[in-house]
């Protein structure tokens, strides 16, 4: 008998770490196909279906170190838009990207999508991240 | 008793046969059409004619001046876009670009992209783009001329094919690219954003190239 609870009691344990991790699983999985969708609508046209960009017109968002050292930066580069020379993936880009017009939630939902899409692998970047980050906008 | 199922089958293969005959690789001609009856030999005869691209005066995107005249046995892909787009033309052109990859060394082909802002489109801005695109030499021409020219065209390759091609507010926008064939009729439309529309395109040119008044020269 004893051995039966000590095995339901082990079984309970296992059970919630491995739903707490699913929450979490959860969470990022919504972030990341609502982003999807958002990815579709407002940035496909531009960046492509798979993040390719266009020539020297448009830049690739497959330069996976410029998407992880510019993390908190993102944000601000979709809310205010980009304008000047940048360099992605080793080629300059002198074009520019018109403001997003999302709201922080979506932001982040698009970011938790592209950062976690096309090579990139920055985990989940949630709406408390986005409300942070556009604080600091310069 | 097999006999029936044999002849059925040989029935169905001839159908078949014939059905893919009948298709025989040629690809529709699109537009308005008229009857024009005339009179041959004392006999009345019916003709269709078909709708042509008119004649039109541009400039491209090296400052030179680009008529019908330069189109003389040219097969050709057309669309409309502007430089500072910000939503379906980047998607069309980076279809278009497939289509200029295959066809490139292709003296015979050509693509036409003419400018419905032809106004911040200068000569200047449309090479600027074409550099950006990574297109040179002769293959691929960004063309502008006036607004008003550039809209009547535009009806020229449209109205007749799509049917929400009214214009709404500025722009013309939709994502046609349309084929046209040496004898300025169009021979098909091509939904410029969808991917496997543009495959079907790059496919149909081969197909258009074959057909035995494509091959003379005009
Ligand atoms: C109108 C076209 C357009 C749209 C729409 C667009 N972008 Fe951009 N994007 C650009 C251009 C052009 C640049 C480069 C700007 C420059 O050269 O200064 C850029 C740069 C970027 C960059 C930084 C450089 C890179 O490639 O990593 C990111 C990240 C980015 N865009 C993400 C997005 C996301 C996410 C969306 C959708 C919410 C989006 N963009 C929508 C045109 C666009």
């Amino acid at each position: 008998m004893r051995a039966v609870w000590i095995i339901a009691s082990f079984l309970t344990v296992v059970i919630a770490i491995a739903s707490c991790q699913t929450a979490e699983d959860i969470e990022f999985k919504r972030y990341y196909t609502a982003g999807l969708v958002e990815y579709q609508n407002h940035c496909q046209n531009c960046h492509g279906d798979k993040g390719q960009g266009l020539a020297a017109l448009i830049p690739p968002l497959t330069d996976t170190a410029y998407i992880s050292r510019n993390k908190n930066m993102l944000a601000c580069l979709l809310s205010k838009g980009i304008k000047g020379k940048i360099t992605v993936a080793g080629k300059e880009f002198d074009s520019e990207m018109p403001p997003a017009e999302l709201a922080p939630m979506e932001i982040a939902q698009v970011l938790t999508y592209v950062g976690n899409s096309f090579g990139n692998k920055v985990g989940l970047i949630s709406n408390d991240d986005v409300t942070r980050d556009l604080k600091n906008c310069r | 008793m097999r006999k029936p199922i044999i002849l059925f089958a040989v029935g169905l293969t001839m159908f078949m046969a014939a059905c893919g005959d009948n298709k025989s690789n040629r690809l529709p001609i699109l537009g308005h059409r008229d009857a024009e009856t005339k009179t041959v030999d004392g006999k009345e005869v019916t003709d269709t004619v078909y709708q042509t691209i008119p004649p039109f005066k541009f400039v491209n995107q090296y400052g030179d001046s680009i008529t019908d005249n330069n189109l003389k046995g040219k097969i050709y892909v057309a669309d409309f876009f502007f430089t500072s787009c910000p939503s379906i033309c980047p998607t069309m052109h980076r279809n278009m670009l497939n289509v200029y990859n295959a066809y490139k060394a292709d003296d015979n082909f050509k693509i036409l992209s003419y400018s419905i802002d032809p106004k911040y489109d200068s000569v200047p801005v449309l090479k600027k783009y074409a550099d950006k695109l990574g297109i040179s030499g002769q293959s691929w021409w960004l063309l502008q001329s006036g607004k008003d020219e550039t809209y009547k065209l535009a009806t020229s390759y449209l109205t007749s094919v799509a049917e929400d091609a009214s214009v709404p507010g500025g722009h013309v926008h939709d994502g046609w690219f349309i084929l046209i064939d040496k004898q300025k009729h169009i021979r098909g439309t091509y939904d410029g954003t969808v991917t496997t529309e543009v495959t079907k395109l790059i496919a149909d040119i081969k197909t258009l190239q074959a057909e035995p008044e494509q091959r003379v020269a005009q």
